[in-house]
C-alpha cells in the first residue's frame, strides 16, 4: 500500500506522519498523534464534533484529507489552553457558565469559538450563534455555548465578565 | 467512512493542473474544497482513481476588475467572498447568497469554482450566476474558452465541460450601478440545500422596472434561468399584477423533485412566494440605492 509523508505543525509541535492518500485528518489526529480530543460524529461534514484550526480557518477535519494539510499549522482542543497550563478564558467559560453536558460537541466548540473571537473579538450573540452554527450540540439548547462564548469575548478583551451561571 | 482509494496529485500551476487532467481522463477528478466532492466519495457516488488537488495554485484565487467585468478565480472561498470589500459595493447579491451557503467551517473551504462547477443543482451559486448574467472560463490543455452560466448547466450533474477542462475563473460583468438585487433561500436549517431560492436583479427608471432577470435553484435538474418571468417585469412598475404574472411564469418553469423538503406542490409554491419576496426586496433595494 503507497504511504505518503505529511509534515504538520500541530499545537506548535512538528510532527511527521505517513499516511494512505485517503486518510483524513481527523484519522491522522486521533490514531496516529493521539489527540482525541477532536471527536468524529456524524462523519458527514454536518456535526462539527471534529472542528480544528488549520491554518487560521475552522475546518472539519473529517473532510480534510491529510494530504491537503501538508505543511499546514493545525490547533487542536488539546492547544488551547495557555502557556502556563491555566485554562483559556474558553474553557473557563464553558466551566463558569454551564456551556456544556454531555460534552461530545464541546472542544468542536470551543475550537471554532477560537477562530470566530480573533476575527471578530467583540460578537453580537446574533453573531456568536451564526458563527457556530456548524457546531451542533443535541444537550445545551445552546443558551449557555452562547453565554460561555460572551463570557470568554469579554474576559479577552478586557471588558470584565457577567457573573457565572446559577 | 473513509473514501475508496485514489492517487493524489498537487500540481503547482494550472499547466501541470490540465496536463495531470489530460493524462488522466475521466479517473480525474480535480479536488477544489473538497466539501461536495469528500462526502461524495465517502458514500462511493463519486470514486474517482485520481484528485488533483488544485488547492494550491495561487493563480485560481482572487477576487478583481478587469474591464467592465468583476473577475473571481475559481479556487477563491466562500469565506473570501463574504469578506470582500469589492464585492459589497459591486455586487452584493454574492454576499446575500453566500451566507446562506453551508456554515462557517465549510465556507473556509468551499470555493466559489468548486459551487458553480459540479451541477449539482442544490448549489445556490449556479442561480446567482445565470441571474447576472456571468460566464465561466474552462482552460484545457489545448487552450481556454468561456461557457454562458446560462448555458452551462444540462442536468444534475452534468455540464457543458468536458473530460479534461478546469474551471479557472466566473467572469461577471458588472451590475449596474444602482441596480436591485437579492437573493432568497427558503431551506430548513442552516447547512440544509434550498426548498425553494430565487435570485433576482433589476433596475429601476422613472418608477418603473428597466432591466430584470430572475433566476431559481434546486426546484428542478438544473438551475432555471427565468427569461420569460423577468421579462414580465420590464417596463411595469413593479405592483402587484406585474409581480403576479412574473410569479406565475416562473411557477410553471419550475420542476422540483418531492423530497424531505416537501411535496411538488409546496416547493412549487415556495419558488413562487420567494420569487415575489426577491422581487420586492431587489425593488426596494434600487428606490434607496
Amino acid at each position: 500500500m503507497a504511504t505518503r509523508t505529511v509534515s504538520l505543525t500541530v499545537n506548535g509541535r512538528a510532527a511527521t506522519v505517513e499516511v494512505e492518500d485517503r486518510t483524513l485528518l481527523i484519522h491522522v489526529l486521533r490514531e496516529k498523534l493521539g489527540l482525541t480530543g477532536p471527536h468524529i460524529g456524524c462523519e458527514t461534514t454536518h456535526c462539527g464534533a471534529c472542528t480544528v484550526d488549520l491554518d487560521g480557518r475552522s475546518v472539519k477535519s473529517c473532510t480534510v484529507f491529510a494530504v491537503q494539510a501538508d505543511g499546514g499549522q493545525v490547533v487542536t482542543i488539546e492547544g488551547i489552553a495557555n502557556p502556563d497550563g491555566t485554562l483559556h478564558a474558553l474553557q473557563e467559560g464553558f466551566r463558569e457558565m454551564h456551556g456544556l453536558q454531555c460534552g461530545f460537541c464541546t472542544p468542536g466548540m470551543i475550537t471554532r469559538a477560537y477562530r470566530l473571537l480573533q476575527e471578530n473579538p467583540n460578537p453580537t450573540d446574533e453573531e456568536i450563534r451564526w458563527g457556530i452554527s456548524g457546531n451542533l450540540c443535541r444537550c445545551t439548547g445552546y443558551q449557555n455555548i452562547v453565554k460561555a462564548i460572551r463570557y470568554a469575548a469579554d474576559k479577552l478583551s478586557g471588558r470584565g465578565v457577567k457573573e457565572a451561571a446559577e | 467512512m473513509i473514501p475508496g482509494k485514489f492517487d493524489y496529485h498537487r500540481p503547482a500551476t494550472l499547466p501541470e493542473a490540465v496536463k495531470l487532467l489530460a493524462q488522466y481522463g475521466d479517473e480525474a477528478r480535480p479536488l477544489a474544497g473538497g466539501h461536495s466532492l469528500i462526502p461524495m466519495m465517502k458514500l462511493r457516488l463519486a470514486q474517482p482513481g485520481h484528485l488533483v488537488d488544485i488547492g494550491r495554485i495561487k493563480d485560481l484565487r482572487g477576487i478583481r476588475e478587469d474591464g467592465g467585468e468583476i473577475v473571481i478565480g475559481a479556487m477563491t472561498t466562500q469565506h473570501e467572498l463574504l469578506a470582500s470589500a469589492l464585492l459589497a459595493k459591486a455586487c452584493p447579491i454574492l454576499l446575500e447568497a453566500g451566507q446562506l451557503i453551508a456554515d462557517p467551517q465549510v465556507r473556509y473551504c468551499g470555493t466559489l469554482g468548486g459551487n458553480v462547477a459540479n451541477g449539482d443543482p442544490g448549489n445556490d451559486m449556479p442561480a446567482v450566476m445565470q441571474a447576472l448574467g456571468a460566464s465561466y472560463v474552462l482552460a484545457a490543455a489545448g487552450g481556454s474558452r468561456r461557457v454562458a452560466a446560462r448555458d452551462y448547466y444540462e442536468g444534475p450533474y452534468a455540464t457543458a465541460a468536458q473530460t479534461g477542462e478546469l474551471l479557472t475563473e466566473i467572469r461577471i460583468p458588472r451590475p449596474a450601478a444602482g441596480h436591485g438585487h437579492a437573493y432568497l433561500k427558503l431551506k430548513r436549517k442552516v447547512g440544509d440545500y434550498a426548498t425553494a431560492a430565487a435570485a433576482v436583479i433589476l433596475t429601476l427608471s422613472g418608477g418603473k422596472c428597466a432591466a430584470a432577470s430572475i433566476a431559481l435553484t434546486n426546484v428542478g435538474d438544473t438551475p432555471i434561468f427565468a427569461a420569460a418571468a423577468a421579462q414580465a417585469l420590464v417596463g411595469a412598475a413593479l405592483d402587484g399584477a406585474a409581480v403576479k404574472k412574473a410569479v406565475d411564469i416562473a411557477k410553471g418553469m419550475t420542476r422540483p423533485a418531492a423530497d424531505a423538503r416537501g411535496p411538488v406542490e409546496y416547493r412549487t409554491y415556495a419558488a413562487g412566494v420567494m420569487v415575489a419576496r426577491a422581487i420586492e426586496r431587489a425593488k426596494s433595494r434600487a428606490q434607496k440605492a
